[in-house]
C-alpha cells in the first residue's frame, strides 16, 4: 500500500512537473493578468545592463529584480512588442508620459515606468528603445515567459502598482490599448 | 502488485510527458491590440510542411508578382544592385504573420545599411493583402502577392505547405542573385530578427 501511495504520489510530481516546465517560465503558474486591488506577480525580470537604468529603477548592481524592487510610489509596467503595431504609435505618448512623471516626482510621490517586450529578444528591444528614444528601461522576455504567466494580455498592457502604507503594493489600473493622455493617466494614477 | 506498479509507474510517465509535451507547443504570442478580434487562431501548426527545392549557395530562381503598389516586382530587376530579402509569411490575418512584418516596418535603416530590399510574399491576394497591411498602418517594403497560380513562387522555391499556405522563411539573396541564407523557420514562431541582420552582415559591404 505504502508503495501504491508512493507512485500515486511519483505520478503527481511526474504530472505537475511536466506541466509546469510546459507552462509559464520556471516557478510561475499563469495568474493571469492581475486585476485592480491585486499583486503583481513576483516575475524575476533580467536587471537592464545599462546602469544608469538600474538606478532610474533604484534596484542597485543586481542581475535580476522583480518590479516591487523598484524605487518608486506608483511603478508602471508597459507590456509591449516591438513587433506591436499599436505599442509602435502609443511609443511618443509614453516617453511623453515618462517626462511629465520624471518633472512631478518628488519625494513621496514618486511614478517610474518600466517595459517588457513579449517575445522580443535582447535585440529587439535594444531596436525599439532606439527607434523611439524610449527613455526608461525595456526588459526583453524573449522566451514569452511573462506573457504567459500574465495570461498573454494584448499589447499594449498597461499595468500600474501603487505602494500602500503597509509598503505592499496593489494593481490600481490595468487596461489594453492606449491610457489616454498622459496628464489625464497622471491625474488618475497619483491624484485620487 | 508488481503489475499495478507498473502500471503506476506507466501512467506516470505519460502524464509527464504530456505535460512536458506542451514544451514543443509554440510560445505565445504578443499579439497587437491593433488586430483586437480581427485575427483567425488556426492553433498550434505543423512547425514544417514543404521540402525545399533551393539551396544556400545556388541561383535564386527568378519570379515575377504584383506588388500592392500595383506594379509587379522582378527578383532579377535588383541583380547587381541591391541584396535581397524574401519573407515568405503563412497567410495574412493570423496570429504570428500580423505580428511580424509591423517590426520589420520600423527597420528600413537596418535594411538600406546593408543595401538590402525586403520583399514581403505571402498567397493571398491583393485586396486581403490591401486590407491586411492597412490595418498595420502601411509597410514600407513592397509585398508581393503569389495568390495565381496559386503559390507558384513558393513552390519554386519549396515552402508551399499542403495546405496552400507557405511556410514562415526568410531568403537573404545576395547581388549576384545567389542564395546566401535559408530559414524556413517554424511557422509557429517568429524568426528573431537578429538573425536576419547577422546573415546581412556576412555579404559584401556597400
Amino acid at each position: 500500500m505504502a508503495r501504491q501511495t508512493c507512485f500515486f504520489l511519483l505520478l503527481v510530481l511526474f504530472a505537475g512537473l511536466g506541466a509546469g516546465m510546459g507552462s509559464a517560465g520556471w516557478g510561475h503558474a499563469e495568474t493571469g493578468v492581475p486585476g485592480v486591488g491585486k499583486s503583481f506577480p513576483p516575475i524575476v525580470l533580467e536587471a537592464p545592463k545599462d546602469p544608469a537604468m538600474r538606478t532610474y529603477l533604484g534596484i542597485g548592481d543586481v542581475q535580476t529584480f522583480t518590479v516591487d524592487k523598484v524605487d518608486a510610489d506608483v511603478v508602471v509596467v508597459e507590456i509591449f512588442s516591438m513587433y506591436c503595431p499599436h505599442c509602435q504609435r502609443e511609443a511618443p505618448t509614453v516617453n511623453a508620459f515618462y517626462d511629465l512623471a520624471r518633472k512631478k516626482n518628488r519625494p513621496g510621490k514618486t511614478l517610474k515606468i518600466l517595459g517588457i517586450g513579449v517575445g522580443n529578444s535582447s535585440f529587439e528591444v535594444e531596436v525599439f528603445a532606439k527607434k523611439y528614444n524610449v527613455p526608461f528601461p525595456l526588459i526583453p522576455d524573449g522566451e514569452y515567459h511573462v506573457h504567459k504567466t500574465l495570461g498573454q494580455v494584448r499589447t499594449p498592457h498597461f499595468i500600474a502598482l501603487k505602494r500602500g502604507a503597509d509598503g505592499s503594493r496593489k494593481v490600481v489600473y490595468s487596461q489594453a490599448g492606449s491610457f489616454g493622455s498622459p496628464e489625464a493617466f497622471y491625474r488618475l494614477l497619483m491624484e485620487r | 502488485m508488481k503489475k499495478s506498479v507498473n502500471l503506476y509507474f506507466g501512467m506516470a510517465a505519460i502524464v509527464g510527458l504530456l505535460g512536458l509535451g506542451c514544451l514543443g507547443v509554440p510560445a505565445a504570442y504578443g499579439v497587437s491590440e491593433a488586430f483586437h478580434g480581427k485575427i483567425y487562431v488556426p492553433g498550434p501548426l505543423k512547425p514544417v510542411d514543404s521540402e525545399l527545392k533551393v539551396r544556400v549557395g545556388e541561383p535564386a530562381p527568378d519570379f515575377v508578382l504584383p506588388s500592392l503598389s500595383g506594379e509587379k516586382v522582378q527578383l532579377s530587376q535588383f541583380r547587381g544592385r541591391k541584396n535581397v530579402v524574401l519573407s515568405f509569411v503563412p497567410a495574412a490575418w493570423t496570429p504570428v504573420c500580423s505580428d511580424q512584418w509591423p517590426g520589420y516596418n520600423i527597420v528600413k535603416d537596418l535594411f538600406e545599411a546593408h543595401d538590402a530590399v525586403l520583399l514581403g510574399i505571402t498567397v493571398d491576394n491583393l485586396p486581403t493583402l490591401f486590407a491586411w497591411t492597412q490595418e498595420m498602418g502601411g509597410l514600407w517594403f513592397p509585398v508581393l502577392s503569389d495568390f495565381w497560380p496559386h503559390g507558384a513562387v513558393a513552390a519554386r522555391y519549396g515552402v508551399l505547405r499542403s495546405d496552400g499556405t507557405t511556410e514562415r522563411a526568410i531568403f537573404v539573396i545576395d547581388k549576384e542573385g545567389i542564395i546566401r541564407y535559408i530559414d524556413v523557420h517554424d511557422i509557429n514562431q517568429r524568426p528573431p530578427l537578429e538573425e536576419i541582420v547577422k546573415e546581412l552582415e556576412k555579404l559584401p559591404k556597400p
